[in-house]
Formats: structure tokens, sequence, C-alpha cells
């Protein structure tokens, strides 16, 4: 027992704040590797610390001292027992861990297509059935119109409608997308609902634009519209519905022993992959829709918008499902 | 061994108010560095603009979490911390994890699912949070305050019963142990009157905790109660 405390605090603060001084700058040199004496040094004072928090733990003190200590011992924990590597930037890891995560969890970007596909179908039989529901389906305004007015006046113009704003709508578009990819991810925490609506609703507007345009006879503008840049934008929001389906699946936790908070640890870097992946295949997709994607006959062929597409798609799929196989 | 104390909905609050006028801040000075792009082509600068507000915007809170350690300039300012729910070393993926999650926590406006979940949760969680399995701490720094100079004294005769004097310490929480120290620091900045009322107030709040023998508290002015119960507090004699 410690008879007397303020002696005791007195004999003991030199290590608390030479402890504190040696976290602190592990906090401000995150890449600074500790010589082994130093962390021989840092385990001394972890253990010295921590008997010193016991010992005032079995006598009463002042409940703020011991709040510091505590709070001392904790962050010297955390750097102590992290038995997990620390991520560093490694090209291949970054290159191969996002195929990797995408094929461990098949079973949920099925599921992600098969909503989609749900959706497709149904914005699909709506429009065929019922032509005046354009208007509440159809999200953007350029798309309520004819596709043979459409056609006819991208086909006809004369001049470049996106010149000097290529690169900003670009932008736009690549934000838009990758906030369309986390909301759909995030909506995972809805135990997976949200994602669900959200991918329905995204394949109700593509089954509506596909039936609209192949019901006038323009299914070869519409897929040298779509493909070049759709055939990356689409799957990157597949994948966004994929990690919603993870996020659920770890929430509800079928099936399982493992508790909630395990089976979220487990699922967070394949998480991670998958947007990460993701987003960069937006940023791509936003390019080519700005500068490729709105050039029509007979600035490009639609031919080769076609070939485009369908390249991008055996290199995407090439990808995902072959990239890191071991 | 050790606990953590965590941080309110409110601090967070405070902390995340601080985070959106550093984000603002940021995109103003970026949206000037845009404007000199705009010599070249007012089309790069607009697309550098947009890009950047949205990047700033999402990438802030993760590269200052993962380079401070669980910290970003208004956790700094208000001393919290993100933790890894064991205490161990927060990963990459925890972080990025639980930034991006805001965008269900913000919903539907002024992060009510975020704020409402972290009222709720067990371990005053955000949706995001309890997905990357993280906590936000407050981190505890002990001013120790000078005793001798704010409450002297030339006896206590609350140590004369060493083991009621050892149960208060051991009851009395860091706030109350503050507010006597703001009390005895600030008295002579209220009206006697009042000065009275409190340190009534104060002193009843330690005898409530510990019940001293009369002999020990015999012709203690309430004031001098506290003064006496700080000076037990910090282990003063």
């Amino acid at each position: 027992m410690i008879v007397d405390i303020p002696r005791f605090v007195a004999a003991e603060r030199p290590y608390w704040d030479e402890l504190r001084a040696l976290l602190d700058r592990m906090d401000s040199e995150p890449e600074t590797r500790l010589a082994l004496p130093q962390i021989q040094r840092l385990h001394y004072l972890y253990e010295r610390c921590s008997a010193g928090l016991a010992r005032l733990d079995t006598f009463s003190t002042d409940p703020a001292l011991r709040g510091q200590l505590e709070t001392l011992v904790s962050r010297a924990y955390s750097e102590i027992h992290e038995t997990r590597e620390p991520k560093k930037i490694r090209w291949k890891a970054i290159l191969f861990g996002f195929p990797r995560a995408f094929r461990r969890h098949l079973g949920a970007f099925r599921l992600s297509v098969g909503i989609t596909l749900l959706g497709c179908a149904f914005g699909w039989f709506a429009i065929r059935m019922d032509p005046h529901s354009k208007a509440v389906l159809m999200p953007f305004q350029g798309l309520l119109n004819s596709p043979a007015e459409r056609v006819h006046q991208e086909e006809t113009a004369s001049k470049d409608r996106l010149s000097g704003a290529k690169a900003s709508f670009s932008a736009q578009l690549m934000t838009h997308n990758i906030q369309v990819t986390v909301v759909t991810l995030a909506m995972g925490m809805t135990f997976g609902v949200g994602t669900l609506i959200l991918l329905f609703y995204n394949g109700v507007i593509l089954g509506a634009v596909a039936a609209d345009y192949i019901a006038a006879g323009f299914g070869t503008f519409l897929t040298g519209w779509l493909l070049p840049h759709g055939s990356v934008e689409i799957p990157a929001i597949l994948l966004g519905g994929q990690g919603g389906f993870i996020l659920a699946g770890a929430l509800i936790g079928w099936g399982g022993r493992s508790t909630r908070p395990e089976r979220l640890r487990a699922i967070a870097p394949d998480l991670f992959a998958i947007v990460a992946g993701a987003a960069v295949m937006l940023v791509w997709a936003g390019m080519v829709e700005a500068f490729i994607s709105q050039y029509h006959k007979p600035v490009i062929p639609y031919g080769l918008k076609i070939a485009f597409g369908v390249c991008e798609l055996v290199a995407l799929s090439a990808y995902l499902g072959w990239a890191g196989r071991e | 061994m050790f606990a953590f104390e965590l941080a309110t909905p409110v601090t967070r609050a405070l902390a995340w108010s601080v985070d959106t006028a550093a984000i603002i801040v940021a995109n103003i000075i970026f949206g000037q560095i845009a404007k000199l792009a705009a010599a070249m082509s007012a089309d790069l600068a607009n697309a550098m603009s947009v890009a950047g507000f949205f990047v700033i915007s999402v990438v802030y809170a993760i590269v200052l979490e993962w380079r401070w350690r669980g910290q970003t300039i208004g956790k700094r300012l208000f001393g919290l911390r993100v933790m890894d729910i064991h205490g161990l070393r927060l990963q990459f993926p925890q972080i990025a994890l639980r930034n991006l999650l805001r965008v269900v926590d913000m919903l539907p406006f002024f992060y009510l699912v975020g704020g409402v979940t972290a009222i709720f949760s067990r371990n005053a969680q955000r949706l995001g949070d309890m997905a990357a399995n993280t906590i936000v701490t407050r981190e505890r720094k002990a001013d120790i305050p000078d005793i001798e100079r704010i409450a002297p004294a030339k006896y206590n005769s609350l140590l004369s019963q060493p083991h009621l004097a050892a149960r208060l310490r051991g009851l009395v929480t860091p706030e109350g142990a503050a507010l006597a120290v703001r009390a005895i620091t600030l008295r002579d900045s209220y009206d006697p009157p009042a000065r009275v009322v409190l340190f009534r107030e104060l002193a009843a709040y330690f005898r409530r905790l510990v019940e001293f023998p009369e002999e020990s508290t015999e012709n203690l002015t309430d004031e001098q109660y506290v003064r006496c119960v700080l000076r037990v507090i910090y282990g003063v004699r």
C-alpha cells in the first residue's frame, strides 16, 4: 500500500512524463522506427506506469490523477499490444487487394447484380406498358425528350456543346458517381434495406432508358452512348452495392458464432479495398463519359465506341476475376 | 486495468464544427489556387474546384486521423481521440470506413442519425464507429492545482480520520473536485451572499459523500470545510 501519496507521485512523475514524451514523439513522427533500446525503455515505462496505476487503484486517490495515468497507460497499451502489422502503401497489395476482396464476397456481388437486373426489368416493363410513366421514372430532363429527337440533335450537331467545359463536366460526373457508390455502400448499415432500394432504383432508370431507346429503334445509339463509360461506371456502382451487402451481412451475421464487432472487424479491410477500387474506376468512367461518350456519329463511329466499351468490360472482368490469384 | 472516458455527443459536435470550419478554410484556399489555373483554362480551374472541394471534404478527416493517431484539428482542440474499441492501434481501413459512413450518420440533417445512435449506444458510437469498431474518447489531462496556494491551511482536521479521508478520495468525482477548485480560486469575485450559498452547497455535497465525526469538523465554516476536503483529495497535508 502507498502510504504517502504525494511522495509516491513526486517519485513516479518523471517516469510518467518520460512515457508521455515518448508517446507524443511516436504520434508526431509515425514513420519513426524505435531502436531496440528505445523499445525496451518503452516497455519498461509502460510496466512501471501500469504498476503505478494498479497501486493507485488499491488506495483512494485523486480521481483526476488516476484518469490522467489511465489515459497514458491506455496509449502505451495500444502501442505495445498491437500485433497487426501497420498498413504500409505497397503497390502490389493495392493492385491485387481489390480483386481479391471482390472475389471473397462474390455472393454479395451477385445479389447486387440480381437486384439491379430486377429493377431493370421493372423499368423496362413500366415503359413498355405505360410510356407516360417516363416523366416519373426518368430523373433527368434530357431523358424526357423523344429518342428520335435526341439522336437527330446529337448526330447533326455542328458545334461541340461541351466545348470549354469537358474537364468540369468530367469532375462533376466523378464526384457525383463516387458519392452514389459510397452512399450505396454506407446504406448497408440499414441492414441492407437502403442498399437494396438504391440498386433497384438505379436498375429501374437503366431499364426504362433502355426500353425507350430500343423501342424507338435506336439500340445502336444507346449502346454506343452508354457502353464506353457504363462498362466501368455500372460495375463500380454494383461494387458499392456489394460493399453494402457485405456490411449488412456482418451486421446480421447468420449462422456464425462470432460476435458482431468481430465480424465487422473482419470485413473492414475488404470494404475499404472495394470502395477504393470503385472510386478509381469512377474517375476513369468520368473522363470517358465527358471526353468520349458524349460524341456520336459522325465524330466517333458507333462501332468504335462499342468496341472500346467491350474492351473495357473484358479488361475489367479479367482484372477482377484473375488478378492476384494464387 | 484502465478505462476510457467516452466523448459526449455534444463535445463531438463541437469538434466537428471546428473541423467543418477547417474544411471551409481549406476549400477557400484551394479555390484561390484553382483560380490561378484559370489563366491557362477556365474549364480546368472549374474542374479543380469541383474535384478539390470533394476530395478535401472526404479526405480531410481520413488523412488527419491517420497521421495524428485518431485526431483532427477539432478533436485536438477538444482533447478527443478516435481509438480502436479494444485499445489497439487504429488501422487505416478502420479510419477510412468510419469517415466514409458519415454519409449515413449525417442523414437527414446535422448528424441526426449519428447523434441519436451515439446517445443510445453503450459506447457512444455513431453508425460509422460501430462498423469500424472505433470509439471516440476524451483524453484526460490532469492539471494538478496548486492547493498550497489556493487553499492554505496550518492543520487539516479531516486527516485525523485517515480511513474516512481515503474513502472521500475514492468517492469524489473529477467534476466535483474541479468545481471546488474553481469555487475556491474565484471566491473573491462572488458576492458575499452568493459565496455563502455556493460553499454551503459544496460542503453539503462532500458531507453526503463521507460523513466525518463531529470532532473533526467542529468550528469549521463551510468554506473551510471545502478547503480541507480539497487538501484531502489532492493529498496535501
